[in-house]
């Protein structure tokens, strides 16, 4: 359940990165993996510099590769996917003697592999170097709709308890020898993740009977009102920006 | 299905962010209006088990596990609108917080793994629920048919997806194959997962179970012999993916790759910007132009069809998905 | 001097036709500690959720300081009437400790430096200042308590209604909770199964059973009666006697 563990995501450290502002760094994120997105993978340089301006801000963010490359783990079916499309790919071929793959193919797969995991890398960065709350609350000064801030919000928050009830269940099962190894046995799961879904909405249930104690009216009250200043927004956002230029210049010269 | 940043290409992840975004925004305007302020820590709440759940692996055969995707699961509980909004939430969480799903990949990301599972399955569960017995047994067997029938919808829906937006050059017909193929099987554990579950609920609240709402719920223990349900469903599916992969493959994709290597280099440069939009690979090839827009757009119709119908039977219904 | 809480009549059913209030009188005096008693099932946590208007009562009235609970005065009932729920995480339902503390202060309309304050202050009554920036779902039970204790006393409650505030902590946690609690200038309604719990804290104990309130006595008079003990399903601890003073 390793996912389920949100502390896990961050990195204790003290840069310049984690100290800059949270709606800066969502908007930062965003606006490189864009760039990434739009890049054609023929472009092969503008990756390079793409590849740079992450490298630094793991530097800069003092980010373990150790740690970076395991959170990479999650893009790792697509990478397989991608190794295929050559041998599947059609157009001209290229002949490698044992085998003949797709030059086009070849093109795509670099292209999915390398903005996969730019793409990712970027996201990494982000909730390694900003604590969970902080992201909500960048989220929320970006006009992200607060309904929708508030239950991601509250998703994190029950998620752990949420995942040990889980493990807690099947240890249940699993110390009565239930040991399932085909579908047709997989009913006291399936049971289980229904008692499970009833213990979550009578929880939420609870959950909104302790904010209603406490003048819940129904919108979550705003606490924070931070101005980030112009200044430090630009230094977020300067190594995107770098990499903006690289893809409109990418895409127009392609 | 959580597709990375890029995998698609810039213009139908425009196109599927702009109907994801409204389609959400229709979804929390009508939640606002019908909802009682207990919507959102219920909804926070069930999201985290929704992500749980698909972290929570069962088994399919011989010690191989699979996990839930849960878009029809969470819709049948919750109701459609505030189904989609929940595993939207979710699929939103990982691709932010877990780097599971590009950023940018979002759009169809939503797309096919929230609103057309959530409102799809929501459709297939109210035409099956009419057909099948009143009762529990209803209930559970059109929640496995919904749920079976929402990953082959959001495999299809990927595969039309991908027919405007290929970064590849495999062309719709084979993607279709393969995605619909593998997804007719893939969809019998999320059928037998869903609907044992739904019945679990039933049997201990089954006031939470937004479909069964009105349903006269007897005494049956709604029960489906498992092995009887999960051959059957084995069966059903390999003849239905046996159909699909013919239909795909006997088209010749040999002709398609010579018709296209005349001329690719100087196409390419000269439509960088309507490529860059709109790279139609699958098309691009003379031979397979008709039968990829054939399946394409029976298939698209059909699921645009089941999805604006799930979402006016939501609107139609106008009963919150929360019970007072 | 008007009574703390006054309840008259209490009756109220579930909507699956259980019966969990059926006729409650009780009355409660500024600043006093009363323990409420009684097996499983007996209605304790229903009453305590009317007493801020988390539920609506069938028949029957509420009184906080001499105000009947309504629907224009709950609002007003609920900020001086602070509930503490069974299982802390349900109350600590925000990113940050501080942010939970701050959640009640602010639906009042508190905001800037004056939150701040209200949310120092409530930590620091609690001993729990330094769990300020914490994630709840890191903290130790006894801590989640605690912080779960400032939540509600950010709302400057006059009357406080703890829900099983022992269940689940060490012993150490159990007695800093008590001095906590003890220390603390509010009416105090503590639903417990613990008794000695009861005793260190209340003078008064309420016994609840079946949806009404069979027994109101002095605490150290309940524990020497074992017969009235036994018959609502109360224990003390084995090998545990009062001493004689």
């Amino acid at each position: 359940m390793g996912a389920g563990h949100a502390h896990a995501l961050y990195v204790h450290e003290h840069s310049p990165i984690h100290a800059a502002s949270p709606e800066a760094k969502v908007a930062a994120v965003l606006l490189f993996v864009l760039s990434v997105a739009i890049t054609p993978p023929l472009q092969a340089w503008a990756f390079g510099v793409y590849a740079v301006l992450l490298a630094s801000a793991l530097v800069v963010g003092r980010i373990p590769l150790r740690f970076f490359l395991l959170r990479l783990v999650g893009i790792l079916p697509f990478i397989l996917l991608a190794l295929m499309v050559p041998f599947v790919g059609s157009g001209e071929r290229i002949d490698l003697g044992w085998v003949s793959v797709s030059r086009e193919g070849l093109w795509a797969a670099w292209g999915i592999i390398a903005k996969a995991t730019l793409g990712a890398g970027a996201a990494i960065v982000l909730v390694a170097t900003t604590e969970v709350p902080a992201v909500l609350a960048g989220l929320r000064t970006l006009k992200v709709p607060s309904v929708l801030v508030a239950i991601a919000g509250f998703m994190i928050r029950y998620l752990e308890l949420i995942a040990d009830e889980m493990g807690r269940m099947r240890q249940a099962m699993t110390a009565r020898g239930h040991d399932p190894r085909w579908l047709w046995q997989a009913r006291p799961i399936a049971s289980a993740s229904g008692a499970l879904f009833v213990r979550a909405y009578e929880r939420g249930e609870r959950v909104h009977s302790a904010m209603m104690a406490r003048g819940y009216t129904g919108e979550m009250p705003v606490l924070e009102e931070r101005e980030t200043p112009v200044a430090s927004w630009l230094a977020v956002l300067a190594g995107p920006m770098v990499a903006a230029v690289v893809a409109v210049i990418a895409v127009v010269g392609s | 299905m959580h597709a990375p940043d890029g995998f698609l290409n810039a213009g139908t992840a425009v196109a599927t962010g702009v109907v994801s975004a409204g389609t959400i925004g229709m979804a929390l305007r009508q939640l606002k209006q019908t909802m009682s302020e207990k919507v959102v820590p219920v909804a926070g709440i069930t999201a985290a088990f929704i992500f749980a759940a698909q972290m929570f692996n069962f088994p399919v055969a011989a010690g191989t596990t699979g996990h839930l995707m849960g878009g029809a699961l969470a819709a049948i509980l919750l109701g459609p609108h505030l189904g989609a909004l929940v595993v939207t939430v979710v699929v939103a969480v990982q691709a932010l917080f877990f780097a599971d799903g590009g950023l940018t990949a979002l759009g169809y990301n939503i797309l096919n793994m929230a609103i057309v599972p959530a409102y799809g399955g929501y459709a297939l569960f109210g035409i099956f629920k009419r057909i099948l017995p009143n009762g529990r047994g209803g209930i559970v067997g059109a929640t496995a048919l919904a749920a079976w029938g929402s990953v082959v919808l959001s495999a299809a829906a990927f595969s039309i997806q991908w027919l405007f937006g290929a970064t590849a050059p495999i062309p719709f017909t084979r993607v279709f194959a393969a995605m619909v193929g593998v997804h007719v099987l893939i969809g019998i554990g999320e059928a037998v997962i869903s609907a044992l579950a739904v019945g679990a609920v039933l049997a201990s609240r089954p006031d939470l179970v937004h479909g069964a709402k009105g349903v006269a719920l007897g005494e049956g223990t709604g029960k489906v012999p498992m092995r009887v349900f999960v051959i059957g469903g084995v069966l059903v599916s390999l003849a239905f993916a046996t159909i699909v992969s013919q239909f795909a493959v006997d088209n010749p994709d040999g002709l398609e790759w010579v018709a296209e290597t005349e001329g690719f280099a100087e196409q390419g440069a000269e439509h960088a910007w309507s490529d860059f939009l709109f790279a139609d690979y699958a098309t691009r090839g003379i031979e397979n132009e008709t039968l990829s827009l054939a399946i394409a757009g029976i298939v698209g119709t059909l699921i645009t069809l089941l999805v604006a119908w799930g979402i006016l039977r939501a609107f139609r219904e106008r009963s919150p998905g929360a019970t007072a | 001097m008007t009574a703390a809480i006054e309840v008259r009549d209490l009756r109220f059913a579930y909507p699956d036709g259980r019966e969990a209030l059926r006729g409650v009188d009780l009355a409660v005096g500024q600043g006093e500690r009363v323990a409420l008693l009684g097996p499983n099932g007996a209605g304790k946590t229903t009453l305590a959720l009317h007493l801020n208007g988390l539920l609506e009562p069938a028949s029957g009235e509420v009184l906080i300081g001499g105000l009947a609970l309504s629907e224009e005065t709950v609002t007003d009932i609920r900020r001086r009437v602070g509930l503490v729920f069974q299982d802390p995480n349900d109350q600590l339902f925000m990113p940050t400790v501080a942010e939970d503390v701050a959640f009640g202060p602010a639906n009042l309309g508190l905001r800037g430096e004056e939150l701040d304050a209200v949310v120092a202050d409530a930590l620091e009554r609690v001993g729990a200042s330094e769990l300020a920036r914490r994630p709840p779902h890191h903290l130790s039970g006894g801590e989640k308590r605690l912080a779960a204790l400032a939540t509600t006393l950010a709302m400057e409650p006059e009357i406080l209604v703890l829900d099983e505030p022992g269940s689940g902590l060490d012993p150490a946690g159990r007695r800093m909770l008590v001095e906590t609690l003890a220390g603390l200038d509010v009416t105090l309604i503590v639903i417990t199964h613990d008794l000695p719990f009861a005793l260190e804290l209340c003078p008064r104990s309420v016994v609840m059973d079946g949806g009404r309130v069979v027994a109101d006595m002095p605490t150290r008079e309940l524990l020497a009666r074992p017969d009235l003990l036994a018959e609502h399903r109360l224990e003390l601890p084995y090998g545990f006697t009062l001493a004689h003073d």
